[in-house]
């Protein structure tokens, strides 16, 4: 329990040098207490320093490595071998968290709380059912990753190739693109406070301008040019 | 807390604190997406007594922040603190005038820029100090891994809590200035602002989903049953 909630600072001190290199050994480091001669023994010392190099995995299934290489630490897996693990593991913990988490979870929950405001839901309706949703699939990745990060050990990469890792982002993915085409309007059509012919024209406006800049404006990011029209746009309402 | 404008320091310190709270969430500490702007905004809206205003900025905000994807390296607005920021001052204009969720839009955004520079600076921050303890680290010093840990915590605390505080006290006499000489109807204004999101959102959709089989066509479907729902209202 001291390491799954050890895992929810694991980006404490997240840096460009190590990136979450130092979060895995803080997380581990529970677990390192028990390796024989106890805190600042030789061997609880050798594994902290070994950990607290450079790592990269996507947050919430950085309890993969911690319970992996913990395990393999007191199972006295001789360290070649564990810094051998450690290299391999890293990049595939980071890029199918991204893929999974970042662009298919993420995405669709946001688009769910956007439908449920065009429907006209309260406040505390939207805020309560998008954190619901989405931390009950975060809170169960942890503790998914940590456990079978500690049962398998070394010979974790069996877990990773778990159907909702390397499918999920797919149909995940489909869920939130036909979700975003009703959610998106919706949440226009109350923004402009149910006016259906203003939305409509809007709506129509700003989907054809969307997808043109998604596709002919690639290098550009959408926030910085929200950031200059909005600017001139209120400079002209000040000005003219 | 009505009319932010007129707020002194002391009434912005816990929207500061908000601020630093959400701001924490981003990367930090729980990563629960608190600081997702539909959340935080709404939560600030509601500490200024107007849920449903800073709901408003969270969803205009939201369709916006799609685009972003946190992942690890990339430099990305911080939007948590941000959230705080527009929703504060959207939440506090009264009778809704013409331009404030413009106004406050542009403000939010220009939050997010500053709050995300502010967290390029802390991963630089922390990366120094580790160089400093590196000797302790590769010796598996506890309190070298511990503290490193705390440090980088809590130095991010303090930024999203002077993001937050810096930017309410300089666009919160600024808003309502900007305000009191906005010259464009009510209505054309609130269909640019969500005109701009509803655009970003589209896009975004069109490339995060770019690597999904047919999710174009499915976007294009669900585009089709969403007018459909809203034309039979």
């Amino acid at each position: 329990m001291r390491i799954y909630l050890r895992l929810f600072a694991v980006q404490g001190a997240w840096n460009y040098e190590t990136l979450i290199g130092n979060g895995i050994a803080f997380c581990m480091e529970p677990a390192l207490r028990l390796l024989p001669g106890g805190v600042n023994g030789q061997r609880y010392n050798e594994a902290l320093g070994r950990h607290a190099r450079y790592f990269n995995s996507h947050p919430y299934l950085a309890g993969v490595a911690v319970g992996a290489l913990a395990r393999a630490e007191l199972d006295n897996v001789p360290p070649a071998m564990i810094e051998r693990f450690r290299t391999a593991l890293g990049g595939p913990l980071g890029s199918v968290g991204d893929r999974l988490v970042w662009a298919s979870w993420l995405p669709l929950c946001s688009l769910i709380a956007l439908a449920i405001f065009g429907i006209g839901g309260r406040p505390l309706v939207v805020v309560a059912i998008f954190l619901a949703i989405y931390n009950g699939g975060h809170l169960a990745m942890r503790a998914w990753g940590l456990r079978v990060g500690f049962e398998h050990g070394l010979r974790v990469a069996d877990a990773l190739a778990h159907p909702v890792l390397r499918r999920g982002p797919q149909y995940i993915g489909s869920a939130a693109a036909l979700l975003a085409g009703v959610a998106i309007p919706l949440a226009a059509y109350r923004l402009v406070g149910n006016d259906r012919s203003l939305a409509g024209s809007l709506i129509l406006v700003a989907m054809i301008g969307g997808i043109a800049f998604a596709r002919f404006g690639e290098t550009i990011q959408g926030w910085r040019l929200s950031l200059a029209i909005l600017g001139l746009f209120v400079l002209i309402s000040v000005i003219v | 807390m009505n009319g932010v404008g007129l707020m002194s320091l002391i009434d912005l310190l816990p929207i500061a604190v908000l601020g630093a709270l959400l701001g924490l969430d981003v990367v930090t500490f729980p990563q629960a997406m608190i600081s997702r702007p539909i959340v935080a905004a709404t939560a600030a809206g509601a500490f200024i007594g107007n849920a449903s205003g800073g709901l408003v900025m969270g969803v205009v905000l939201e369709l916006i922040a799609l685009e972003m994807l946190p992942f690890g390296a990339s430099k990305y607005p911080e939007w948590g603190s941000a959230s705080v920021v527009g929703g504060s001052l959207f939440a506090a204009q009264e009778g809704d005038p013409a331009g404030a969720l413009p106004v406050s839009l542009l403000a939010a955004l220009c939050a997010a820029t500053l709050s995300g520079w502010s967290m390029v600076r802390l991963r630089r921050m922390n990366a120094a100090h580790a160089a400093r303890k590196r000797d302790a680290l590769a010796n598996g010093s506890q309190s070298a891994v511990v503290g490193l840990q705390l440090f980088g915590l809590t130095a991010d605390f303090a930024r999203g809590g002077f993001v937050t505080l810096v930017a309410m006290l300089a666009f919160s006499p600024l808003v309502r200035a900007v305000l009191r000489s906005w010259r464009t109807d009510a209505s054309i204004s609130l269909a640019v602002a969500t005109g701009i999101a509803v655009a970003i959102s589209a896009s975004a959709v069109w490339r995060v989903f770019h690597g999904v089989a047919h999710a174009r066509v499915l976007f294009i479907a669900g585009l089709a049953a969403g007018a459909v729902i809203l034309v039979r209202g």
